[in-house]
């Protein structure tokens, strides 16, 4: 089937290669791309805000509940939540999310509970048990690897006839690996049903994006696969919602896989061991955090009208307050049994392996 | 001249010394340069030698192993830092299929004098794929030597006797023990046998093996048995896990002819099984009891909430003991 591409005016209509960035709302809160402004009622434009506020304080909590001790190391998504809440927003309940290990804001609007993610952060392994109707990989720490396996998905969706799309975030950092090669080649030989979305948060640690690359833009790189490429500011919601839609319609109707490469900045730490003061300059922060998603919906959502002081301060009441709830359950909850390591390892057990369960019974007993 | 050192510490001298005295030796890996390493390993490395010689690499390991083979063919001694343990996969292609097989595929003509290094094992409460013991898998590679030091002394000299060899070398660093043991260290270039086990105590009723940071629970669970026991144990530090000095392991096998070994890795077909092995085929008729293997679980390395559950500690190490003791 031929593709309209006019059909898709974002996706075929900016070339990452001639440097074109595509942005719907700029850092100012002002609509510059107004044909391109996602359809949204005024009830979804203040949900979306109050996802935004709920991700970021999330965040701030689990930072603090490591500082406490209370939490392993923990990646934070703040700066990034455009991203987080632009890759879900359009998203089908029954389509995959392929998560790399800076997606927990993505995850909580996909549907794993908040306190879920916490506990995978504090080390507990529920943390990875999500419900059943819940198309979903757990994290993918080792980098770039699960982008290949979300070529599977889309690829065997294709082969069942089935209309679900494969959504694999990662970073910059990510298409290094010889994995996200190999994800970019199926996805174009195979036809799946894909779309990458890379959120540039310009560091994979300390390296900066220009060490991982020398092209000129992320995005370009599909083309080398037969696969279109765009660059979007991924610190504007609408451009990641708008253009998000786009590529699942793309996957779902022509098999088509996109690489998205939403252009964005960690303005924390890698993670909660991570000093970024290593490694890059206070000045550059505070350059970037004056792009960061919220102040320019804020901005917006203000002039439309949609939200004032009293209204904010309730969204922020109220995350804070659900924010700490999911934190005491998952502090709350109960360690995993010790035997579930056995238990879980294979459909069935053997001989060797009870003794060796029976052995840490006893020694823990002792 | 000597000072206190930690592992990490010893490990970062070893490189300033290597690359000062030989210009040939590069260090490449993720993070190593601007921030000196996650763990601070290579820390002022690229300050001092510059950009070429101390590398921030794009995020691949087989970029950083597959690389280096070619670097080391054309005349470099490239020093690979793998970030942590589990994301090595990537380029254990590399590892296996070249590094370990150049000089027998070329008849000595071509060589692969690499030397990967990776923060390995458990016990720092770390997140997912960062706290495995594989050991076996490298030991099990021939072609390849396999080192792993358990105190600053060692690691500082076992790295710089790896430098100055012509073959390749896996140095495994035992990253829950990194900070935690500080000791004089000799300040001058110094080199340790990388393919000799060191007898750390004499003794005759028990051989204890262990290696890497199971040396130290080992040491503290016979603190704790000492307590109320008296055992004139013999303690051995494995450092080579491949090639094994048989040789020191088996006279102590021979005289104690009781055997415990210690390790953290999944017990099939792990190092402890194959120093089972050669043990009961070499001094079988010296042997008193079965061979104790204290190890971790054939499981996959649970999260932190419940790590301490799979790690040998003194708890399990007693009781290994003391069945290889009561048999
Ligand atoms: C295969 C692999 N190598 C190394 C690491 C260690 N590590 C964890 S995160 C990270 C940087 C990731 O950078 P990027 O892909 O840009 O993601 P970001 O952290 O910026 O979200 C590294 C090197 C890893 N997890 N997996």
């Amino acid at each position: 089937m031929q593709i309209d591409k006019s059909k898709f005016p974002i996706i075929y209509g900016h070339d990452p290669r001639k440097g074109e960035m595509f942005q719907v709302v700029n850092e100012e809160g002002e609509i510059v791309n107004p044909d391109f402004m996602p359809d949204l009622t005024d009830e979804q434009l203040f949900e979306i805000y109050t996802w935004l506020i709920r991700m970021r304080i999330s965040d701030e909590k689990a930072n603090n509940l490591q500082r406490q001790g209370r939490m392993g190391t923990y990646p934070s998504i703040y700066g990034q939540e455009a991203c987080q809440i632009g890759a879900v927003w359009p998203q089908e309940k029954s389509d995959w999310l392929v998560p790399t290990f800076r997606e927990n804001g993505m995850m909580w609007m996909k549907g794993v509970p908040l306190e879920q993610t916490y506990l995978y952060w504090i080390g507990n392994e529920k943390g990875s048990e999500f419900a059943e109707d819940l198309n979903m990989l757990p994290v993918a720490i080792p980098v770039g690897s699960h982008t290949i396996h979300a070529a599977g998905i889309g690829w065997a969706e294709r082969i069942k006839g089935g209309n679900n799309v494969a959504v694999c975030s990662f970073s910059d950092g990510a298409t290094s690996e010889g994995d996200f090669h190999a994800a970019m080649n199926f996805a174009g030989v195979f036809k799946t049903k894909c779309v990458f979305f890379c959120q540039n948060n310009q560091y994979a640690i300390s390296t900066h994006r220009n060490i991982q690359t020398a092209s000129d833009t992320i995005a370009e790189k599909a083309f080398g696969y037969g696969l279109p490429g765009v660059m979007i500011d991924g610190n504007d919601v609408f451009a990641v919602i708008a253009t998000m839609t786009e590529a699942l319609k793309l996957a779902r109707e022509f098999n088509t896989t996109t690489l998205i490469e939403a252009v964005t900045y960690r303005l924390g730490a890698h993670t909660t061991s991570d000093n970024p003061k290593i490694y890059r300059e206070d000045s550059e922060v505070e350059e970037w955090a004056k792009k960061e998603p919220l102040i320019r919906l804020d901005k917006l959502l203000r002039a439309k009208g949609i939200l004032d002081d009293e209204k904010a301060a309730k969204v922020e009441e109220d995350a804070r307050q659900e924010v700490s709830i999911a934190a005491k359950k998952a502090l709350e909850a109960e360690n995993p049994k010790i035997t579930d390591m056995f238990d879980y390892l294979l459909s069935e057990t053997y001989p060797e392996l009870e003794e060796q369960k029976q052995q840490l019974i006893e020694e823990t007993n002792e | 001249m000597s000072r206190e050192l930690k592992i990490v510490e010893a490990i970062n001298e070893a490189l300033f010394q290597g690359m000062e005295r030989d210009e040939r030796v590069m260090v490449l890996g993720e993070d190593v340069g601007i921030e000196g390493g996650v763990f601070r390993v290579t820390s002022g490395l690229q300050e001092k030698f510059g950009k070429d010689r101390c590398v921030d690499t794009p995020l691949t390991e087989t970029g950083i192993l597959g690389a280096a083979v070619g670097l080391a063919i054309n005349g470099m001694i490239p020093v690979c830092e793998i970030q942590f343990d589990g994301f090595i996969w990537p380029g254990f292609d590399h590892i296996i299929n070249h590094i370990a097989r150049f000089r027998t595929r070329t008849r000595g003509r071509i060589t692969t004098p690499v030397i990967i290094r990776v923060p390995f094992g458990g016990g720092i409460h770390a997140l997912e794929h960062h706290s495995e013991s594989m050991e076996a898998v490298f030991s099990h590679i021939p072609g390849i030597n396999v080192v792993i030091p358990s105190n600053p002394h060692d690691a500082k000299g076992l790295l710089l006797s790896a430098l100055q060899s012509p073959d390749p070398t896996i140095f495994l660093e035992p990253k829950k023990i990194y900070r935690a043991i500080k000791e004089d260290v000799p300040e001058a270039h110094y080199t340790v046998d990388t393919k000799k086990a060191q007898v750390l105590r004499e003794g005759n009723d028990v051989t204890i093996i262990s290696y890497g940071a199971m040396m130290r629970e080992t040491k503290l669970a016979l603190t704790e048995y000492l307590k109320t026991n008296e055992l004139d144990f013999e303690l051995i530090d494995l450092v080579s896990l491949s090639p094994i000095d048989y040789e020191t392991v088996i006279k102590s096998a021979e005289k104690t002819g009781r055997v415990l070994i210690v390790n953290e890795e999944p017990r099939t077909c792990g190092l402890a099984a194959e120093l089972a092995a050669v043990i009961q085929e070499k001094a079988l008729l010296s042997l008193k009891a079965p061979i104790e293997r204290v190890t971790g679980f054939d499981v996959i390395m649970p999260l932190l909430k419940m790590e301490d559950h799979y790690i040998p500690g003194p708890k399990r190490i007693i009781n290994g003991l003391t069945k290889v003791l009561n048999f």
